[in-house]
């Protein structure tokens, strides 16, 4: 059984049907690096899989916990999925340690020293332990991200949720994340990344999926898939984002 | 024709002073943890609540605001009753401001909480949190940080506007000078030297609440 | 006869509203005078007029309105000036809105950025020039709205006329609750009345300010 299995999930705002069925499993230690174009639903299949959105038809399963299920309690899921955001949605009122620390505390009942233990330890992971005191608005774009990474990484979650989280930052800042991205994915963490980054999805991905209006169109090994993808949609998106 | 100011005349009455102060110090803090917790309630129900809930606080926040907190006081103490819920004098003076600092912390604590951007509530939410803890340490935290000196300043407000509770015959502050100057007919220095207490507990107050916010939200 | 006496208190009390209105416009446009007179010394080169404003603000917003106007009272029998009730009212009412105004004021101006006064020098204005030219209009755009929301508390402040015998609003409704004993609908009306009043000006003071951040 897979880690995270999404099954024909559907979901529409309003009239807007925005995903259409999209089945994708994901196993332990997966590299599942999602692409496609604007609107084409990359974001809502990521919130619906720790339950930000409410998806209408269909299955997600993590971990053997049903994701939106009545018995499930979401909480309990939302330990094991950890997500990181695109605006990096710091809590401006913590310093760097402060947000790192807060749910292994509150969520977590944490003690203090323990906690704070921790995280140090994942500060350190993403390189910014000596930034510890710092608040987010004393930080650049990118030790922010770094700070959010570290942040979701010390819930210990077994999935890691990425939606265009270098999207914000300035061109320079890029790689200082993504080299952490990397990192992670080589200790085995299962990743599920919306990216624009395609080299990076093609050389640190185990996974490629592409998706195109609501549907996952084509899916495959990212190098075989770059290579030579099946689809006029994916040959069209690969080769603009290249140019 | 030049009038001598007696302040010697008011020392025999220095316990009638005391206990006033007192009381006035224990009603502002007394009233304003209630009307703190009050506002508190009344900013998440409005930011997080039931339409029909925030419509109802919005208009107890407008109404409180745009009328005088005196006929807010009388409406309590003489109003109430009449509607059959009797009230000491003090009870009328703690109620009356509960409410009245209730309504302004309301819209206070709302305009720091509803600044919280989505993204990082959600961050929370996917953190694990419960709702509670994310309005908790997510959104009032910051949100006090923020408005704590708006919030002082109201406080400080509502504790000169107590005065008039000794119009209700609630043992003031006010009301000693009242007493005092009705026994010794030296008003002038009566009201004078209790408008200097008002001042020094103003000062006091913000200074106290000044240590008090970067005790408990300090600041980024 | 429910009826006739709802109308009877309703209309007492309408027509001394008049002179809340009347009191709150003296303390208003007189308290925004000296406000503007404050101001003045305060923004002066004198360190002794800046600090008489400051004790001064200190004082009228340190202490409660009530004890401001009970020493007024009092403080002119002690010359022998006997003082109706509107006259302390008046007076009491225009120092403690022009501490308030002058404050506000102060905020205004210095809101204004640093750069603007550095711009004035640099075309070759004088201080009174950047004053006049530069600081002020920008200043004024600001003011506005906060002036307008402090009417409010001005109307509100005039309630307190009523301790010291002065006959407006607050004061005809404790007349005719010990008239009628019916507190619950006096308070209810005399309150509405005020809300009537200030509603509409705190609804003015919230548009403007909404216009002013729209428009940058
Ligand atoms: N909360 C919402 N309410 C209404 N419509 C929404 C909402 N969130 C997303 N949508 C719509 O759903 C569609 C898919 O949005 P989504 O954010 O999933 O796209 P995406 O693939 O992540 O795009 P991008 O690359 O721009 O981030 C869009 O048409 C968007 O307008
Ligand atoms: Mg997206």
């Amino acid at each position: 059984m897979p880690l995270v299995s999404i099954v024909d999930v559907r979901k529409s705002f309003g009239a807007n049907e925005v995903l259409k069925g999209v089945s994708l499993p994901v196993e332990k230690g997966d590299v599942v690096a999602i692409i496609g174009r604007s609107g084409s639903g990359k974001s809502t299949l990521l919130r619906c899989v720790n339950g930000l959105e409410t998806h209408d038809a269909g299955s997600i399963m993590v971990d053997g916990l049903e994701v939106g299920g009545a018995k499930t309690d979401m909480r309990a899921l939302r330990r094991h999925v950890g997500m990181v955001f695109q605006q990096f949605n710091l809590f401006p009122h913590l310093t760097a340690l402060g947000n790192v620390t807060l749910a292994p505390r509150v969520v977590e009942k944490m003690g203090e020293g323990r906690a704070r233990e921790l995280g140090l330890e994942m500060l350190a992971k993403v390189g910014l332990a000596e930034k510890r005191d710092a608040y987010p608005s004393q930080l650049s774009g990118g030790q922010q991200q770094r700070v959010a990474i570290a942040r979701a990484l010390a819930m210990r979650p077994k999935a890691l949720l990425c939606d265009e989280i270098t999207s914000a930052l300035d061109p320079e800042l890029v790689n200082e994340v993504l080299r952490v991205v990397e990192k992670l994915a080589g200790e085995d963490m299962t990743l599920i990344l919306v990216t624009h980054e395609m080299r990076f999805a093609r050389d640190v991905g185990t996974k490629l999926v592409f998706m195109h209006q609501g549907r996952v169109h084509e899916q495959g090994a990212p190098k075989a898939l770059f290579a030579a993808p099946q689809t006029a949609e994916l040959q069209q998106f690969i080769g603009a984002s290249f140019k | 024709m030049i009038y001598k100011l007696q302040f010697a005349d008011l020392l025999p009455y220095w316990d009638v002073l005391a206990r006033g102060f007192v009381f006035t110090v224990a009603l502002t803090v007394v009233s304003t943890m209630a009307g703190v917790l009050v506002g508190t309630l009344g900013a998440c129900a409005r930011t997080f609540g039931p339409r029909w809930l925030a419509g109802l606080l919005g208009a107890y926040v407008e109404l409180i605001r745009n009328t005088p907190f005196l006929v807010q006081l009388f409406f309590v103490y003489f109003g109430l009753p009449a509607a059959g819920l009797k009230l000491t004098e003090t009870q009328a003076a703690f109620i009356a401001m509960t409410i009245n600092l209730g309504a302004y912390s309301t819209e206070i604590i709302r305009a720091g909480s509803e600044a919280t951007p989505k993204g990082v509530i959600e961050a929370g939410v996917s953190l694990a949190m419960t709702r509670l803890q994310v309005l908790r340490h997510v959104v009032l935290k910051p949100a006090f940080q923020k408005v704590w000196p708006a919030l002082a300043s109201q406080i400080i407000i509502v504790m000169l506007g107590s005065s008039v509770v000794s119009q209700i015959s609630a043992e003031d502050l006010t009301y000693a000078a009242n007493f005092i100057q009705s026994r010794n007919f030296r008003a002038f220095e009566s009201y004078f030297v209790v408008a200097l207490a008002y001042l020094l507990l103003a000062v006091l107050t913000r200074a106290i609440l000044r240590a008090l916010g970067s005790r408990l939200f300090p600041k980024a | 006869m429910a009826d006739f006496s709802l109308w009877v208190i309703t209309s007492n009390l309408l027509l001394a509203t008049r002179w809340t209105i009347a009191l709150s416009l003296v303390a208003f446009v007189s308290g925004g005078a000296v406000g503007l007179l404050l101001l003045l010394a305060r923004m002066s080169a004198s360190g002794a007029l800046r600090r008489f404003v400051s004790l001064y603000v200190e004082f009228f917003q340190g202490t409660p309105l009530l004890m401001q106007l009970f020493m007024l009272c009092f403080g002119a029998a002690l010359f022998g000036v006997e003082i109706s009730p509107w006259m302390a009212a008046s007076l009491a009412l225009t120092f403690w809105t022009s501490a308030f105004l002058t404050e506000i004021w102060r905020g205004c101006v210095e809101s204004v950025p640093k750069g603007q006064w550095e711009a004035g020098s640099s075309v070759a204005l004088t201080y009174v020039e950047q004053m006049r030219y530069v600081i002020l209009p920008q200043a004024l755009r600001i003011a506005v709205p906060p002036t307008v929301g402090f009417s409010v508390q001005v109307i509100k402040g005039t309630a307190l006329a009523s301790i010291i015998g002065f006959v407006e609003l607050s004061r005809a409704g404790a007349m005719i609750n010990n008239a009628t004993f019916r507190p619950f609908l006096v308070y209810s009306i005399t309150g509405l009345i005020y809300f009537a009043l200030c509603y509409p000006l705190s609804l003015l003071a919230k548009s403007l300010e909404r216009r002013l951040n729209a428009a940058g």
